[in-house]
Order: C-alpha cells, then sequence, then structure tokens
C-alpha cells in the first residue's frame, strides 16, 4: 500500500507502488494559506534538487514557495489545480495534488516524518 | 472585554514557517473576533482578524452585501480650538478651512520635502476636528501634532467599525435612521443602540459605507446589532485589503511613505488651488515644483496579462528589459478574477495602455498600465 510521508515546509509525499512519489500541500497549509487563487507548477521533465523551489502558491494573502521533498525528475502535473486552485482549499490531500515525480535515490523517502511525527510538530505549532 | 489600547501577551504564527511571541495591542471587540472564528494575526502592534471564514467571500459580501471590519487599531484624534483648521492647514496640504461642518475630507502630512509622512481622514464635526491615522504611525503623528498643534485629544477608549457595501445604508438605518439620508463623506453623531457613535459615510472599499466610531465599552454590542443583520459578514484584513487595491487606493507604507510625495503618488488632486497659490503648508516647496515640472516618477495601476499576482517590490521593465520602475502593491483582484498592482514608473512610460514587463521570479510578464479605480467606485450620491 502507498505510503504518506510529510515534509517540515507542510508537503505531503506519497510513494506510488511503482516507485515515483505524489507531491502536494496538507490540510495545515491550505488552512494557514487562506484562498488559493493562483499555482505556477514545474516543467515536465525537469531535474530539481532537494529544497529546490519547485512550485509557487498565491492565496488572496500572500505567496509560498513549494518545495521538492528530494531531488529526481518531475514526471507528471496535475493541470486541474491550475485550472481550479481553489481545489485545493478543498481537497489538499485528495484531488488536489501537484506533482509527480521520479526520484533520484528512493532512500531518502524514509528520511521524511511519518504521519505521527508530522501530528506532533502540528501540535507544536 | 478588554479595554482598547491595553497590551497583553499573544501568539501569532506566520503562513508555514516561523511562529514567534509578541506583545500586541487588543481590539475592544478582541473577543467577539474570537467567538466568531477569526484567525488573528500582528498587525501595525494589534493583534487584528486577518479573515473569519475565507477571504474570497468577506471580499464579495463587500461587493454584493456588506462587510463589517474592525478597524479599531486605527488612530483616532480630536483637534478642538477656535483657530484648529488654520493650525492644520499649516501641517497638510488639503483644504481645511474650507471643509464645512458635517463633511470628511481626506489630505496627508508632509514632511519639509513633500515627503508623505501619513494619510488621513478629517472630519469637520462643527466645534472641533476628528482625525483618523494609520495605526502604524500613530505614534510619529500624535507627537508630530502635539509639537505644532494646539488641543489635541487622542483617543485610547474608542473602536471603529467600518460597514461597507451596497447594503451597508440599510443595515445602519435600522438601527439609526437619520445615516440613510448622510451624503457620501458627510459626518453626523448618531445613537447606536443607546451608544453615541461618530459616524461618517467613508470607507475604504470603494464601496458605499461607513465608518463609526464607538466608545469602548458599547464596541461589541454595536457590532453585534450589525451583525444581527442577515446581510452582514464578518471581515478581516486580507479583504479590506484586495478590496481598496481594487479601488486604487493606498496603503501607507506600500504605495506612498516618506519617500514619496503628494504628486508622484497621483494624489494632486487632494490639495486645491488656494493651497497651492498660497503655499504656506509644510513641503510645499517640493510640491509646487512638482506641479510645475512634473514628477519624475508617477503612481499607475497596472494589469498583468497572465494570471500571476505581482506581489509588493516586484521589478517592472520596459521593452528592452530595463528597470523602469518597481511594484507597491500587488494582488489578484476576486471582482476581476484577475491579478492587479500598483506601481510608480518613469513618468514617460506612465501613461494608460503602456506596455510594460513584469519580473515575477526571474521572467517578464506583459502588463499594462490601465486607469485607477480597477473596480469602479460606487459612493453614495
Amino acid at each position: 500500500m502507498a505510503e504518506t510521508r510529510y515534509t517540515t515546509d507542510h508537503e505531503w509525499v506519497r510513494l506510488e507502488d511503482d516507485g515515483t512519489l505524489t507531491i502536494g500541500i496538507t490540510d495545515h497549509a491550505q488552512e494557514a494559506l487562506g484562498d488559493i487563487v493562483f499555482i505556477e507548477l514545474p516543467e515536465i521533465d525537469r531535474e530539481v534538487v532537494e529544497g529546490e523551489s519547485v512550485a509557487t502558491v498565491e492565496s488572496t494573502k500572500a505567496a509560498s514557495d513549494v518545495y521538492a521533498p528530494m531531488a529526481g525528475r518531475i514526471a507528471e502535473i496535475n493541470e486541474a489545480i491550475v485550472e481550479d486552485p481553489g481545489l485545493i482549499n478543498r481537497d489538499p490531500q485528495g484531488e488536489a495534488w501537484f506533482w509527480r515525480m521520479e526520484p533520484g535515490d528512493e532512500d531518502n523517502f524514509e528520511s521524511l516524518m511519518d504521519e505521527e511525527a508530522y501530528q506532533a510538530l502540528l501540535e507544536t505549532l | 472585554m478588554t479595554e482598547g489600547g491595553q497590551t497583553r501577551w499573544a501568539t501569532g504564527t506566520d503562513p508555514l514557517r516561523r511562529s514567534y511571541v509578541l506583545s500586541l495591542k487588543i481590539s475592544p471587540l478582541d473577543g467577539l473576533h474570537r467567538r466568531l472564528g477569526a484567525r488573528m494575526v500582528p498587525f501595525a502592534g494589534w493583534s487584528l482578524p486577518v479573515q473569519y471564514q475565507g477571504t474570497l467571500a468577506e471580499h464579495h459580501a463587500a461587493r454584493t452585501g456588506a462587510a463589517l471590519f474592525d478597524v479599531s487599531h486605527m488612530g483616532q484624534v480630536t483637534l478642538s480650538g477656535a483657530n484648529a483648521e488654520h493650525a492644520l492647514e499649516a501641517l497638510v496640504p488639503g483644504d481645511i478651512q474650507g471643509l464645512a461642518a458635517g463633511r470628511q475630507r481626506y489630505t496627508m502630512f508632509l514632511n519639509q520635502d513633500g515627503g508623505i509622512l501619513d494619510d488621513i481622514m478629517v472630519a469637520n464635526h462643527g466645534d472641533r476636528l476628528v482625525l483618523v491615522i494609520n495605526a502604524a504611525r500613530a505614534e510619529a503623528d500624535i507627537a508630530h501634532m502635539r509639537a505644532h498643534l494646539p488641543g489635541l485629544t487622542v483617543h485610547t477608549d474608542r473602536a471603529l467599525l467600518a460597514l461597507q457595501g451596497p447594503k451597508a445604508v440599510d443595515i445602519l438605518a435600522r438601527l439609526a435612521p437619520p445615516a440613510a439620508a448622510m451624503p457620501f463623506l458627510g459626518v453626523a453623531t448618531l445613537s447606536i443602540v443607546g451608544a453615541e457613535c461618530w459616524v461618517t459615510r467613508s470607507g475604504y472599499t470603494g464601496e458605499d459605507g461607513y465608518e463609526i466610531s464607538i466608545p469602548a465599552e458599547a464596541a461589541e454590542a454595536v457590532a453585534v446589532a450589525l451583525l444581527a443583520s442577515a446581510e452582514a459578514t464578518p471581515a478581516g484584513l486580507a479583504a479590506r485589503d484586495t478590496l481598496r487595491l481594487e479601488a486604487g487606493l493606498c496603503l501607507y507604507g506600500n504605495d506612498i511613505d516618506e519617500s514619496t510625495n503628494p504628486i508622484e503618488a497621483s494624489l494632486a488632486w487632494t490639495i486645491p488651488k488656494r493651497r497651492r497659490l498660497a503655499a504656506d503648508f509644510r513641503g510645499a516647496a517640493t510640491v509646487i515644483a512638482q506641479l510645475a515640472h512634473g514628477p519624475a516618477r508617477r503612481r499607475v495601476g497596472l494589469r498583468p496579462s497572465g494570471r500571476a499576482p505581482a506581489r509588493a517590490g516586484t521589478v517592472i521593465v520596459d521593452a528592452e528589459g530595463r528597470e523602469v520602475g518597481r511594484v507597491t502593491s500587488g494582488t489578484f483582484a476576486p471582482s476581476l478574477n484577475a491579478p492587479i498592482a500598483m506601481g510608480y514608473v518613469q513618468t514617460n512610460l506612465s501613461a494608460d495602455s503602456t506596455e510594460l514587463g513584469l519580473l515575477i521570479r526571474g521572467q517578464a510578464h506583459p502588463a499594462r498600465i490601465v486607469p485607477m479605480p480597477f473596480v469602479p467606485h460606487r459612493f453614495a450620491r
């Protein structure tokens, strides 16, 4: 079964059965950002390094970057959130994924926070 | 309930990253905000609601129904004495001696070089002037006024509410019938649920509406009475910002500050002929010279052609990619479903319909200069 982990920047990262990663922002992130009005996604096939700014989310309040949780190649982007940015507010951890990527080193996935660690992080905010 | 101006420890969270603890001033409506589910943020030294249910809904409420904003952070000051109008004119370029009793006007404090110290509203209550000043500038403004003006009273015991939108008149008139007959920028003292309120028909959204100054102890009762109407929606700072930007109105600290003068800020309309001829106000030399020779840069409205908002600080470039100005405010305009911005560009490129570029994340995005307001004003006539 696909496992989901989290970053300290409030992104979720799902390891799919085929070894690719699906990335989005957490419910906490969309809540903090408020109404999202604009999304910029990376180009397909772009090679990214860990921590690189890959996407931009603009809410009515501010712009925020979304970072690559690990190095790899962008395989697919979700055009649905470009056309309807509000989808991220409605279904952040479901339909409103941002991009899929082929990770450079799958082992790095294990270094991300699991559900329990992420919930513990939220408690401290 | 806490008194206006009182301080306590409060925590805030920056979107996604930092958390911090600050000593913040608390509005008399703080308890109500929390009961209404507001998200509170630090702003200009105050803890204030940035939003309740959602910014877009609150924005649209002000355009189609009515939105209620707590703007108790704004400074409220009374100037009294027979010569108050004359004395104030030494510090501002606006027509204060010609401001009739029962009327309000927009003007600004200028420094000796013509730079804008603050933009303010001045209401003539007949026997006194009541000024509304920006929260972030209140301390400096008050020191400035104390140094130059007699008869100053600072009101730390009053809340300020803004009821804005096409339904504002119906909502307020139900509680205070004379409100309906007030003209745009009219001033009146009205009783609202038993509280003596100083009401002006004005606001910061481009819509018809009122700003209501209330004794702090009665503020919550008045707010609750206004919100009892199904047409009134509580709204926060985020919606206030998108509304004022659509209306082409300046935000002090972003669009105007001490490094900008009223002429380059496209605010020459606030300076009447009598004041220009007399040149008897602080900063007059710069203002008169700028009027005579034209400013080197001008505040303009910009419409980016794509959907990416250009935020404050974005570099504006000409067709050759040379920097010709900077964005001072930019957002996604909910009423237009498109991004808008205002900023300063060199005067030879400031004409309407001039095509320029906005450097967003390193890429030049096409944009066009457009007249402001971006969304037509709908003030009461």
